[in-house]
């Protein structure tokens, strides 16, 4: 008994010394998990910005951009978010359907983008392109195109995601429809043969890839920086594909029905100035909006820039995504 | 005695609170409820019967041999290294499923140590985890050690009397096996069998990453791009209940396999059995041993070896890493010690049922019901809880509380599957003496129960503690930055791309629930205990 009372009392004891919450007025911000954690651009924004507005930032981190989406339609009106930081192009569309966001009334005519914004209640603040990442150790001779990719040798797998698990899935799905329309479902059978497996998350696949299971594997652009920024390597690379890239642009925006409008207002401004956007390429690992204090790191100036930016309107994502999804499980359960 | 089952209604009472108030509070935020159209599709059908498929498979390969490794256990109590390897045994339970899924893959991949070896005796390097096979292999890894936990008390249950009998009647190994394991085993082999069958149908990751493709895919990942995805509520409620529905049927089916073997009450002497000292039995224990150990460990040790080759005094001197630590022990305990009181109070209910008021069904029906909890998807308990207490309380302050309850109730199966058959042997040997000496209440559980039960209570308690630690379901739902666990700071480096540093945190929480098994079992389960 004595041994179990020691126990007990060590278990209490670590359970009280869980820091307690502060109750100070906040703008509460909803986002994705990597972008708050110590590794993500949350810590130094959010100092940043704290300094500034005599404020408290709030972060409230889910899994992912979907699941942000899927949180706010579950609260609705109740949501206690005043902003939310992590959408995406494809998701937008559903987001404003939910009527629960306000207008910018930014101006965002200056911001270094490859396509024209014209959304009205969402701010970009990142953006990137998929491609396919390789092992320059195993494929000295990548493809140079997506139908290369499709048509080339099956020995050679590629690692990809599930679109109806994960963002990078669903972008390489439209990817596909973009450039190949209707014969989309023919160009998932051919390349099946090629796929080695298709996970549940970007984390998965990059996993394996790194483990070296494949050669390829689907990720972005700027996913090479990585190893050359922080682990000094040049083994993996971009591929670049003639027929140009699909892009995610990761926006934000602010909650109509939020009682701090103007801090809302100031936290979207906030988002894209330097302040904001220098710690983007090297925590998020996407490219920034506005040019970084001294210019993007000269790592990235190496990375593959693309012949063409490639992007659905979020509309057409959202009227299609099912059809299209029931298409690429039809091709690739065959 | 009506008290009696108090206990039971509590646990009941808290696992409707959570599992019925998941429910309530989805159907709330469910539009209309769509029931035919998806649920007769022609690729619905294909996935509910490749789900069935896979686990039943996954079931007979992992429980099957975990019946020959727990009998080989039984019969060699004491070899060195015996300790070490049944709580070796406890990692493969805890490992958050990407971990152990790249400690599979780096035995049997593309790349791993099997095709390395094949390359090195100069055979071409085999493709065959991506597949079927892969998500066979990786669920056996997974199950295969628990299978063995649970089986492994029936042997402790067999009282010496009955070994004396069976030496003086000359009985060899198979005969052993026929007329005494046998009939025990067919008490708990259905329960044991039914928790792996429900873990391998519920799971996701490891059949996406490992299945190939789409065409292998089970009903949670419907479930999941369903509420993720497409926002459908309706139809994620309804693949829930058909997930519930089909498990239940299957595991009901299991129960009425049980035949009930009373056992009179003995005296305990202990016993050696008959058959332990022939050489034959000595080699296929030995070599059953062997193997398993190398099917469980290798995996373990690729995990092991890509954290030490981390940067690990990096990583261990993160001062965020020790707050996760120490939020997962809290979660670990405090969810382990609820799931360990509300089982134990089930099963008091239940051995009154079947003894005192001979109501065996009402029994059973209770604990399998209990340990439908395990099929419910934790996204959909997690969801509904939300949707439920998001109108009445801050809940992201209440977060922590929130993954304790439900890795608490989620714990319950496994609660009920260890303590179960000690329980009822102890009403069994114990109620009519107590009740002649009218021991009751607390000075029963205190002076009867406690002695009696206390390994298994250890047991169970240490298990349920580490499947919190390895929780990232729950947490990933209500867990902020200020909460975040270990598993969750896991997955956190690796969507940063910081693999090695991931590895490192994999190995921290490897570490951290085999200390805690070691803790547990012998802060809780007392001296001279296995």
């Amino acid at each position: 008994m004595p041994r179990l009372l020691l126990l007990l009392a060590l278990a209490f004891g670590l359970a009280a010394a869980q820091p307690a919450r502060a109750q100070t007025p906040t703008l509460t911000i909803y986002t994705y998990n990597s972008f708050t954690s110590e590794w993500g651009p949350g810590p130094v924004v959010t100092k940043a910005f704290e300094a500034t507005c005599g404020c408290k930032l709030e972060w409230v981190a889910v899994e992912d951009g979907a699941a942000l989406l899927s949180r706010l339609l579950l609260e609705g009106k109740n949501t206690r978010a005043d902003v939310v930081l992590g959408l995406d192009t494809n998701l937008t569309a559903e987001a404003t359907g939910t009527g629960l966001f306000a207008a910018h009334e930014m101006d965002l005519v200056g911001l270094k983008l490859p396509i024209a914004w014209t959304d009205a209640n969402f701010v970009p603040f990142d953006y990137g392109y998929f491609a396919v990442v390789y092992d320059k150790t195993k494929l000295p001779q990548p493809p140079k195109s997506l139908e290369e990719l499709i048509s080339g040798d099956r020995s050679q797998k590629i690692l990809l995601q599930d679109p109806r698990s994960s963002t990078p899935g669903l972008g390489f799905m439209l990817w596909i429809k973009e450039i190949y329309g209707d014969k989309a479902a023919e160009a998932w059978t051919k390349l099946k043969p090629r796929i080695l497996t298709v996970s549940k998350g970007w984390s998965e696949a990059y996993a394996l890839f790194t483990q070296g299971e494949a050669p390829m594997v689907l990720s972005y652009t700027t996913s090479p920086a990585y190893h050359v920024i922080a682990e000094k390597s040049d083994r993996y690379a971009a591929a670049p594909f003639a027929e140009g890239h699909y892009m995610q642009v990761e926006v934000a925006g602010r909650i109509a029905g939020s009682p701090e409008t103007d801090l809302a207002k100031a936290f979207l401004a906030f988002m894209v100035t330097t302040a904001f956007q220098d710690q983007i390429p090297t925590t998020n690992w996407m490219y920034p909006v506005v040019e970084p204090t001294g210019g993007l790191p000269p790592e990235f100036g190496r990375l593959v820039q693309p012949a063409k930016a490639l992007l659905f309107p979020p509309e057409e994502v959202a009227a299609h995504r099912k059809q299209w999804i029931d298409e690429w499980l039809q091709a690739m359960s065959r | 005695m009506i008290h009696r089952l108090v206990p039971g209604a509590l646990t009941f009472l808290l696992l409707g609170l959570v599992i019925g108030g998941a429910f309530v509070g989805l159907l709330s935020a469910a539009g209309s409820v769509d029931v035919g159209t998806f649920l007769l599709s022609p690729y619905t059908r294909v996935v509910v019967v490749f789900t069935v498929w896979q686990a039943l498979l996954s079931t007979v390969l992992s429980v099957g041999p975990a019946i020959l490794i727990a009998r080989a256990l039984a019969r060699r109590p004491a070899f060195p290294g015996r300790t070490l390897l049944l709580r070796l045994f406890s990692l493969p339970l805890v490992l958050p499923t990407l971990v152990g899924i790249l400690g599979v893959v780096a035995v049997y991949g593309q790349s791993g140590w099997f095709n390395r070896l094949m390359v090195g005796l100069g055979a071409e390097p085999q493709q065959f985890l991506y597949g079927l096979p892969g998500i066979l292999i990786a669920h056996v890894f997974f199950n295969l050690p628990l299978a063995t936990r649970l089986l492994l008390p029936v042997w402790g249950a067999i009282p010496g009397e009955i070994w004396r009998l069976a030496t003086q009647l000359g009985m060899n190994s198979p005969q052993v096996f026929r007329l005494i394991e046998w009939p025990l085993l067919r008490q708990v082999l259905p329960g044991a069998a039914g928790i792996v069958f429900m873990l391998c149908f519920i799971s996701f990751a490891i059949v996406l990453t490992l299945g190939g493709g789409p065409a292998n895919s089970t009903i949670e990942v419907a479930l999941y791009q369903a509420m993720r995805f497409e926002f459908d509520v309706g139809k994620a409620v309804q693949l829930a209940l058909l997930q519930v529905a089909i498990c239940g049927l299957l595991v009901a089916a299991g129960q009425r396999l049980v035949r009930d073997v009373p056992l009179t009450p003995t005296v305990q002497r202990p016993q050696d059995r008959p058959d332990v000292a022939a050489w034959g039995g000595r080699i296929v224990d030995a070599a059953v041993l062997l193997i398993a150990a190398a099917y469980v460990l290798l995996p373990l040790a690729a995990v092991l070896r890509s954290g030490l080759a981390g940067p690990v005094g990096a990583v261990l001197a993160d001062e965020t890493l020790w707050l996760a630590v120490g939020r997962s022990l809290v979660v670990a305990v405090v969810a382990g010690s609820l799931a360990t009181a509300a089982g134990w109070g089930l099963l008091l209910t239940s051995r009154e049922l079947r003894l005192r008021r001979y109501r065996p069904q009402s029994a059973t029906a209770l604990e399998t019901l209990a340990s439908l909890v395990l099929v419910v998807p934790p996204l959909v308990i997690g969801t509904g809880l939300f949707v439920l207490l998001s109108p009445v309380a801050d809940v992201f302050a209440i977060g922590i509380a929130l993954v304790v309850v439900v890795n608490a109730v989620m714990g319950l199966p496994y609660v009920i599957r260890i303590l179960g058959p000690p329980v009822m042997r102890a009403g069994e040997q114990h109620d009519r003496l107590c009740a002649s000496l009218g021991i009751a209440g607390w000075n029963r559980l205190r002076l009867v129960e406690w002695p009696l039960l206390r390994r298994h209570v250890a047991t169970s308690l240490a298990l349920t503690a580490a499947f919190a630690v390895g929780d990232l379901g729950i947490i990933a739902l209500f867990g902020t930055q200020d909460t975040a666990t270990l598993p969750l700071l896991l997955y956190q480096r690796m969507a940063a791309y910081q693999l090695d540093a991931a590895a490192v945190t994999g190995l921290v929480l490897a570490t951290l629930c085999f200390g805690l098994f070691g803790v547990i079992e012998w802060g809780v389960g007392g001296r001279g205990q296995r």
